[in-house]
């Protein structure tokens, strides 16, 4: 039996490696990846507890979970593209219109 | 052998995830997430999630990186450009300050008891999940479909040609 605290644990590391990678990198659709890998580490998170404690509940919101990251991925990407189209660049740096 | 089944997949998860983020091209990054999806589903079977293993393999690998891809694929992107000004300082502020962090989610999380709870009794089996759905969570499930509806809309508003 494997013990609660190791996933938590590895949980814990890819979230932190998804918000390293959403801090250093400047690529948009990077960005969206690594927000992905923060969603999948929560995901773990919720899925140990749910087998830990006898509830089902904590896989039900993996469900929704996923919902959410496949509406995000449409409508991003519908962003980037939209983006790409208007600036030629997918840099976060260069579209500081709104910017001081 | 399950203990080492979990250090297997967690290298395997850890390592996509690090490659996802030091790889230069995007595509490179995608194809590495699926990877770590991949050592994901492993991990959900070992915590006997059987139902979910699968669905992240179809949706997330199967659906959600086949559209990442494909729009990387169209943009036909230049290489990464990683190496602006503001990001030198940022790096030698952001990694320390990262591992601190994660140090201290560690320590935290290394103290909290280590329980060998019994075998589950609630495996993640289509017909559980299904149950638990469609009676304790029909309306959050209900509004699952408005957001995507919604997010149908504003994809096709968003790629259209004037904005």
């Amino acid at each position: 039996m494997i013990p609660l605290n190791w996933f938590l644990i590895l949980s814990a590391v890819l979230f932190l490696i998804g918000v390293l990678g959403f801090f250093i990198k400047r690529n948009i659709i990077a960005l969206l990846l690594s927000v992905e890998i923060m969603l999948n580490a929560v995901n773990l998170t919720f899925v140990a507890f749910s087998s830990r404690i006898h509830q089902i509940s904590g896989q039900i919101f993996v469900f929704f979970v996923l919902v959410v990251a496949a509406a995000e991925a449409a409508v991003g990407l519908a962003l980037i593209i939209a983006m790409f189209r208007n600036r030629e660049t997918l840099n976060v740096d260069r579209s500081n219109l709104l910017k001081w | 052998m399950i203990q080492a089944l979990f250090v297997l997949f967690a290298a395997l998860a850890v390592g996509a995830a690090i490659n996802v983020v030091v790889q230069k091209h995007v595509l490179y990054s995608a194809l590495s997430l699926i990877v770590l999806l991949v050592a994901m589903s492993g991990l959900f079977i070992l915590l006997e999630a059987d139902f979910l293993a699968v669905i992240n393999i179809i949706v997330y690998a199967g659906a959600i990186m086949v559209l990442f891809v494909f729009v990387i694929m169209l943009l036909n992107l230049p290489e990464d450009e990683d190496g602006t000004d503001r990001l030198r300082w940022l790096k030698f502020v952001g990694i320390p300050m990262g591992l601190f962090l994660l140090f201290m989610v560690l320590a935290t999380l290394w103290q909290t008891g280590a329980d060998n709870a019994a075998t589950t009794q609630m495996p993640g089996t289509p017909q559980a999940i299904g149950q638990a759905l469609f009676t304790d969570y029909l309306l959050p499930f209900e509004v699952t479909s408005l957001l995507i509806l919604i997010a149908l809309m504003g994809a096709v508003v968003f790629a259209k040609r004037e904005l």
